[in-house]
């Protein structure tokens, strides 16, 4: 997988433990932005950055307004706005209505995050309870991008990940263990 | 792919149309949220394009009104973010007691539950007698709503346990009178307020203010637009005036980071240094 310039990943029921599998498995120079929406419930959100962080020994930040992407730092929607990428690779928030239930929506981060990083971005869908993210990874793929996602009979959860493949074939179909390895060869080669 | 480049062209050339013949000025909004907006109203339009959805905004002022519904984002609530309003009350109110009159500025109001909310805030603190406000923003259909101040009881109820935890020292039911359904707010809670139609992004200050209240407005609009309303803020405000955002917004990364300092740092509350 060459040219990835960033890597968007969403889950929902779950999806903490996929997340801590996932980021867990990287390099600590690892050096591409990662972004994240996890659909949690509002209070528990508000900690999830720290929690990631302590656990992770990686910088992990609650995703800011206006804020510049940096390289190598993993980002996670806060409760109740949806996370954009903005042509100018900065990060914008918005309160729109939620979709499939869900503030932050993982489909409205991967749609922009493809507008904005084209070819350059990869997509990877975990473990979920619903439908977002399935819309937002077809059109990552369809706009260049390369896809993961997890495989459904590994997940706690298999909704997502099989409303995923229903709408379109991705790159890879994973085991979180094998979407870790995968994204740590990515880092060297980007470079 | 190709047909995603187009669809980007059509957004700017909507824009522009929008600019030239109705002078609502959305060039320098986050282009992500607008983006989806725009593809959101051309499915209930049952438009095929954004250049079709262009055709009849352009020659139907009608059309145009719809559409602006769509990108306004008119959602609000009564007391939202609770402890901001508590902080308001505890923090701010005994400094805005110390000026003889004060004026108020609501930037953004939407559809006026923010300024019931102030409005409810200053009456209990015996401050909204030689308090004006100003509430103002794009969406005249929102202003017209606001001035109505009629809510559903539904979410009444809701802005019920807002009042509650921002404070609220009554029986909120007080504050209105329940008909159909709807509450209909206290009237003489608006008699020193004046609903005004005034852009952030074309317009200029209009009277010095003691306080600006610009909540979730911001996040829709780029760096170089925010340092505009910034500006505007700054220049509308007093010596030592009070500026309060939302919860995700700040001045922080702005032009004007030096120019206000922080009263209530997590609850978006500044002044002006
Ligand atoms: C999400 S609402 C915020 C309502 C309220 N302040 C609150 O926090 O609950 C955003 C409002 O900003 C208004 N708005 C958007 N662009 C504006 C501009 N250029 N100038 C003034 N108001 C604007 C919209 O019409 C909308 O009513």
């Amino acid at each position: 997988m060459n040219g990835v310039r960033a890597v968007v990943i969403g889950a929902s029921a779950g999806g903490v433990a996929a997340l801590f599998e996932v980021l867990g498995a990287l390099p600590p120079a690892f050096s591409l932005p990662v972004l994240c929406v996890l659909h949690l419930p509002d209070d528990r959100h508000s900690q999830l950055a720290e929690v990631l962080q302590r656990r992770l020994h990686r910088p992990v930040r609650e995703a800011c307004d206006k804020e510049r992407i940096s390289a190598g730092q993993v980002y996670v929607a806060g409760p109740s706005y949806h996370l954009s990428v903005e042509h100018d690779l900065t990060l914008s928030l918005s309160q729109e209505a939620p979709v499939h239930f869900s503030r932050p929506a993982i489909d409205f981060l991967f749609i922009s995050a493809a507008d904005a990083y084209g070819d350059g971005l990869l997509g990877v869908l975990l473990t979920g309870a619903n439908e977002d993210g399935a819309k937002g990874l077809a059109y990552i793929k369809n706009n260049g991008g390369r896809t993961i996602v997890q495989d459904p009979r590994d997940a706690q959860v298999a909704l997502m990940p099989e409303a995923a493949l229903a709408l379109h074939q991705p790159d890879h179909i994973l085991t979180l263990s094998g979407i870790g390895q995968l994204l740590a060869t990515l880092e060297t080669r980007a470079c | 792919m190709t047909s995603e480049r187009n669809t980007d062209i059509e957004i700017r050339l909507l824009i522009e149309a929008i600019y030239l013949k109705y002078s609502y000025d959305f060039r320098n909004y986050s282009g992500a949220s607008i983006k989806r907006r725009i593809l959101h109203a051309l499915r209930q339009f049952d438009c095929l394009t954004v250049s079709a959805l262009q055709e009849r905004v352009l020659h139907d002022p009608g059309m145009f009104m719809q559409l602006l519904q769509f990108l306004t984002i008119p959602v609000s609530e009564m007391f939202r973010d609770p402890s901001h309003f508590l902080a308001l009350r505890n923090e701010v109110v005994p400094l805005l007691r110390t000026w003889p009159s004060i004026k108020i500025w609501v930037a953004g109001c939407s559809t006026g539950e923010e300024v019931y909310s102030m409005a409810i805030l200053l009456r209990e603190e015996g401050l909204l007698e030689r308090t004006i406000l100003y509430a103002t923003d794009i969406n005249p259909h929102s202003l017209d709503k606001a001035k109505q101040g009629i809510y559903s009881m539904q979410s009444m109820r809701e802005y019920e346990e807002n009042y509650r935890l921002a404070g609220g020292r009554r029986d909120f039911a007080e504050y209105y009178t329940a008909a159909y359904g709807n509450a209909i707010m206290d009237s003489s809670l608006r008699d020193n307020v004046t609903f005004a139609d005034h852009s952030l992004a074309t317009d200029s200050v209009f009277s010095e203010t003691q306080l600006v209240s610009c909540r979730n407005v911001l996040i829709y609009f780029n760096k170089e637009l925010q340092d505009r309303a910034l500006g505007l803020f700054h220049e509308s405000l007093c010596h030592r005036g009070f500026l309060v955002l939302g919860s995700k917004e700040s001045v922080d990364f702005s032009a004007y980071s030096e120019r206000f300092e922080p009263l209530v740092k997590p609850e978006r509350i500044y002044r002006k240094s």
